[in-house]
């Protein structure tokens, strides 16, 4: 019998290393994506506890936990709290954290990995556990500067550093008081919440990350781009300049926002065709190039993926597998391309830096409670998108759209701004989407700028980057460069 | 034949005194008293962190809580001084420091339920080990030689299967939660009778095998290379086939059936050395549930959760994976080192003081605290099988074997559920879990492995 006996051992000591193992990976391998699942009450709770850190802009909190009487120990209250709430985002009492809040929250409670042997010392030690502060990227200036810019539009701002990836401002209007969605009554927050959420404007989207809308003429930046890094073409590549034009294969007309031919002549160079920002000559080039060479180019500037900032940015697009009417609508950003506004601001901040895409980054240092830094951010360089030649050639063509061209209302008085215009039809009765991206100085760039404008701005179909978007990054960008 | 041997040992003693000096009882039951008092420190001290943890002070409870187990297995500590003085020295104090823990974790889950008096379920858990240990003490004092069992092997197997069928009884059975495996006892709350059963078809398996095994071990037909038993002597393993499909299908738990068909399929093996039981009754099991799985709702409805546990249907629907999933979500909160006594939230998975205890223990203590709880059960289960593998008679080999891995298996069932190695099935961590007839049975188990292992210790081998 003992044969058997030992055979049965075996399969006893099996049974206890299945426990063994998967109790290790509950515990050990799963822990974090279990304590991140937004239906863990338990994360939710523990968040109230200990002292959550702040977050901090240019040393000064944007977001910190104040001493509360209640069972919840601490209320999270925000100051500035409208103007940086799509960076803070908020966290209720009943539900899921948004923004920063949500992105960070391992760190701000104290519970990411990089943290744990703080939390054994506290433990030994049997101080208080405390939350790391987190500093973001964002310049008070700017953000503030871009907030009065913007006025009562809807839309946003985005500011970044060409060199760095770092974004300096971001704003998203109409904005929202998190203040309101962290009292600690249940029945409040849920109240003004869903009053929030009622709001047709979507006060609660942040639409520098998370708002989706035809990039229209910006997105000729990028198909310049791809005709320039191909080879075949220079700024004074011409191509015939009609007042309509037909696809090959469709009867469905494309004409000129001005309604013409794109300057005089019989035909017209790249250059002229940027500057004015016409759309005939930019279908022809988007069916010579076809769809394949642009979607490529999209991607190198971060098109078809999403990035963490930490906060998740939403996927812009460019299509796969589109025919010639296709390809010649989406050379000017319309059919089915769609850009948020951070990537435009990847975009102009490709080209100011010297072609090499710099991934976009909101966090510039994580603090230990005794304000060491357990966590520094560094420039991380997401790849080469053009040579520096055509960097610089893009860059001189986008001085002349400002200087006298299509986005002369970005223009600042001695300074060389980059820019680029875009008004993007969103459907045949829907008010207008209005752009400008670009950087400046032209020479030394310090600051990329992207404004979008949604809901034509109040002015329907009659509004134009131009007259809209542009004036916002110029006033911006004056306040920026004289501080 | 056990006395006459006693007798001959009694005799021969001079002769083999420098071989037996090797364990002397009185060394045993010191190692023992020491390895108690351990337990009972650690068992108070988790009573007092607790209290610190949970409610920020110490109030009197903490003497109750704290203090009543230690008089309690201290009294059968000097119990076994008179009756079993070579028994195991590890069993007795593994189960208390397993029983003390559990009624520490169920004091903690009453404060955050604000429970206190009779309706706390710590006190009533107490109480029951103290039931359960005098019942360990009277199993200790009437079987003073186990082969009194093996006279009783028949009505061991009728006193199991009326038990395991007794909810079934209108009136007296309680259906909670689906499944009919309770009976209600008045004020004390509910009896699982299942859980004795469990001892009693032990004893009636290990009867009963080590009289038939001759028979069944006779084998039939060769097939696929394994020799199969002949048709004829399926007889008993149809038997409890369908015993435990009707557990399944009336009783509706499923732990329970696996528990007494894995239960009989090991002892089977070890008394026939035949695989191809194994094979075949796993074969059976496996197709019945298979069966069940595809008719009945709830069997269906555990599969689902198992493998699907994270999906939001799943976790949302009526009957779903929300339990399994909180306590994932409790253990992963735990982590490496948990949250200390009294300081994780193991009260937001439901019943976290019976099914799932070792999700709440593991909550706040940690991986550590796991792998040390199931370092003792795997240390309580190996002194089974050292008694099975010392062991002189058969009949003791098996009732000891049985009985440990009847600990061994309901342990993995149990916490294999919780953790999503099989599906979750409701069954009692032993010694841990809220739960008198889980407690009163587990400390009959532990009884019978002291007096078993006494009386192969009393073996005299050397002489024989």
């Amino acid at each position: 019998m003992n044969r058997e006996l030992k055979r049965v051992s075996i399969v006893v000591m099996l049974m206890f290393a299945a426990l063994l193992s998967s109790t290790s990976i509950v515990q050990a391998f799963q822990a974090d994506n279990l304590s991140a699942d937004p239906r863990n009450t338990r994360t939710l709770y523990d968040s109230y506890q200990v002292e959550r850190g702040a977050i901090l802009v240019a040393g000064e909190p944007i977001a910190q936990s104040m001493p509360a009487d209640d069972d919840f120990k601490f209320l999270r209250t925000y100051t500035n709290p409208e103007l940086y709430a799509p960076i803070t985002g908020f966290i209720p009492l009943n539900g899921e954290p948004t923004g920063l809040e949500f992105a960070l929250n391992a760190e701000l409670t104290g519970t990411s990995n990089s943290q744990f042997f703080d939390k054994v010392s506290a433990l030994v030690t049997g101080q208080d556990p405390k939350g790391a502060a987190v500093e973001v990227t964002i310049d008070p200036v700017a953000q503030q500067a871009a907030w009065d810019a913007l006025g009562d539009y809807t839309g946003s701002v985005v500011v970044t550093e060409p060199a760095t990836g770092r974004v300096l401002a971001m704003v998203s209007k109409p904005s929202f008081n998190p203040n309101l969605l962290t009292v600690h009554n249940n029945a409040e927050v849920t109240t003004s919440y869903e009053a929030l959420l009622a709001d047709e404007n979507d006060p609660l989207i942040n639409r520098a990350i998370r708002s989706l809308n035809p990039p229209g003429s910006v997105f000729k930046l990028v198909v310049t781009t791809a005709a320039l890094e191909s080879g075949s073409y220079t700024p004074e590549s011409t191509f015939p300049n009609p007042t309509v034009y037909t696809a090959p294969g469709t009867t469905s007309r494309i004409e000129n926002s001005s309604g013409g031919t794109c300057g005089a002549g019989e035909t017209v160079t790249l250059a002229t065709a940027l500057r004015l920002s016409c759309n005939i000559p930019f279908a022809e080039l988007g069916v010579e190039l076809g769809d394949t060479a642009i979607r490529e180019t999209a991607e190198k500037f971060g098109f078809n993926s999403s990035f963490n900032i930490p906060m998740t940015v939403s996927e812009s697009v460019y299509p796969r597998g589109l025919d010639d009417p296709q390809t010649a609508q989406s050379a000017f950003g319309q059919y089915d391309v769609q850009a948020t506004p951070l990537q435009m601001a990847m975009v102009s901040g490709a080209i100011a830096n010297g072609g090499v895409s710099m991934a976009p980054n909101l966090v510039q240092e994580i603090l230990a409670p005794n304000l060491s830094a357990i966590e520094t951010f560094k420039p991380v360089e997401l790849g080469r998108v053009m040579s520096e030649e055509t960097a610089a050639t893009l860059t001189a063509m986008m001085i002349n759209g400002v200087q006298d061209g299509a986005a002369s209302n970005a223009r600042i008085d001695g300074v060389d701004v980059a820019g680029k215009t875009g008004t993007a039809q969103n459907g045949s009765t829907d008010p207008f989407t209005l752009w400008f991206t670009g950087f400046a100085p032209a020479n030394d760039p310090q600051y990329a700028i992207t404004v979008l404008v949604e809901n034509g701005g109040g002015m329907g179909q009659t509004g134009f980057g131009n007259l809209l978007a542009a004036p916002v990054a110029q006033k911006v960008l004056e306040a920026v460069l004289n501080k | 034949m056990q006395s006459l041997s006693k007798a001959s040992a009694l005799r021969a003693r001079p002769a083999t005194e420098p071989v037996r000096r090797l364990h002397l009882p009185q060394k045993l039951r010191n190692l023992e008293l020491f390895l108690l008092l351990i337990a009972c420190f650690i068992n108070a001290s988790s009573v007092v962190l607790v209290q610190l943890g949970a409610l920020g002070e110490l109030d009197p409870t903490l003497v109750l809580l704290g203090a009543g187990l230690s008089v309690l297995v201290i009294s059968l500590h000097v119990v076994l001084r008179f009756v079993a003085r070579d028994a195991d020295p590890f069993i007795l104090p593994i189960a208390s420091v397993l029983n003390g823990i559990g009624i520490a974790m169920i004091y903690r889950i009453d404060i955050a339920d604000q429970e206190s008096g009779w309706q706390s379920a710590a006190v009533r858990q107490t109480v029951w080990s103290a039931l359960a240990i005098f019942c360990a003490i009277v199993v200790l004092l009437v079987i003073r030689n186990h082969r009194v069992l093996f006279r009783y092997t028949y009505i061991a197997g009728l006193i199991g299967v009326l038990l395991l069928f007794l909810p079934l009884v209108p009136g007296l059975g309680k259906e909670v939660s689906g499944a009919r495996v309770w009976i209600s006892v008045g004020s004390f709350g509910t009896f699982q009778p299942g859980e004795i059963a469990k001892i009693a078809l032990a004893v009636f398996f290990a009867g009963y095998l080590v009289r038939n095994r001759d028979s069944l071990s006779m084998v039939g037909k060769k097939i696929l290379g394994a020799r199969f038993p002949r048709f004829r002597d399926l007889g008993p393993i149809l038997v409890v086939w369908a015993l435990s499909m009707s557990v399944i299908i009336f009783q509706r738990d499923l732990g329970t059936a696996l528990l007494y068909f894995g239960l009989f399929l090991v002892m089977l093996y070890l008394a026939t050395g035949r695989l191809s039981w194994v094979i075949l009754g796993m074969g059976l099991f496996l197709g019945g549930a298979l069966i069940a799985s595809q008719t009945l709702d709830y069997v269906n409805g555990r599969f689902t959760n198992w493998l699907d546990a994270l999906n939001p249907a799943v976790y949302d629907a009526d009957g779903g994976s929300f339990q399994l999933v909180q306590g994932l979500f409790g253990l992963a909160k735990g982590g490496l080192l948990g949250t200390g006594w009294g300081q994780g939230r193991p009260e937001i998975t439901p019943v976290p003081q019976s099914d799932y205890i070792i999700a709440s223990l593991g909550e706040e203590l940690g991986l550590a605290g796991i792998f040390a709880i199931l370092a003792l059960y795997l240390l309580f289960v190996a002194r089974g099988f050292r008694i099975g593998f010392a062991g002189q008679d058969d009949f003791g080999k098996l009732l000891a074997v049985g009985l440990a891995f009847v600990v061994a298996l309901q342990c993995f069932i149990v916490i294999g559920g919780v953790t999503r190695v099989i599906p979750l099935t409701g069954l009692t961590t032993p010694f841990l879990a809220a739960g008198g007839s889980s407690l009163v049975a587990n400390w009959i188990i532990a009884a019978l492995l002291l007096r078993l292992s006494d009386t192969v210790r009393n073996q005299p081998r050397l002489v024989v």
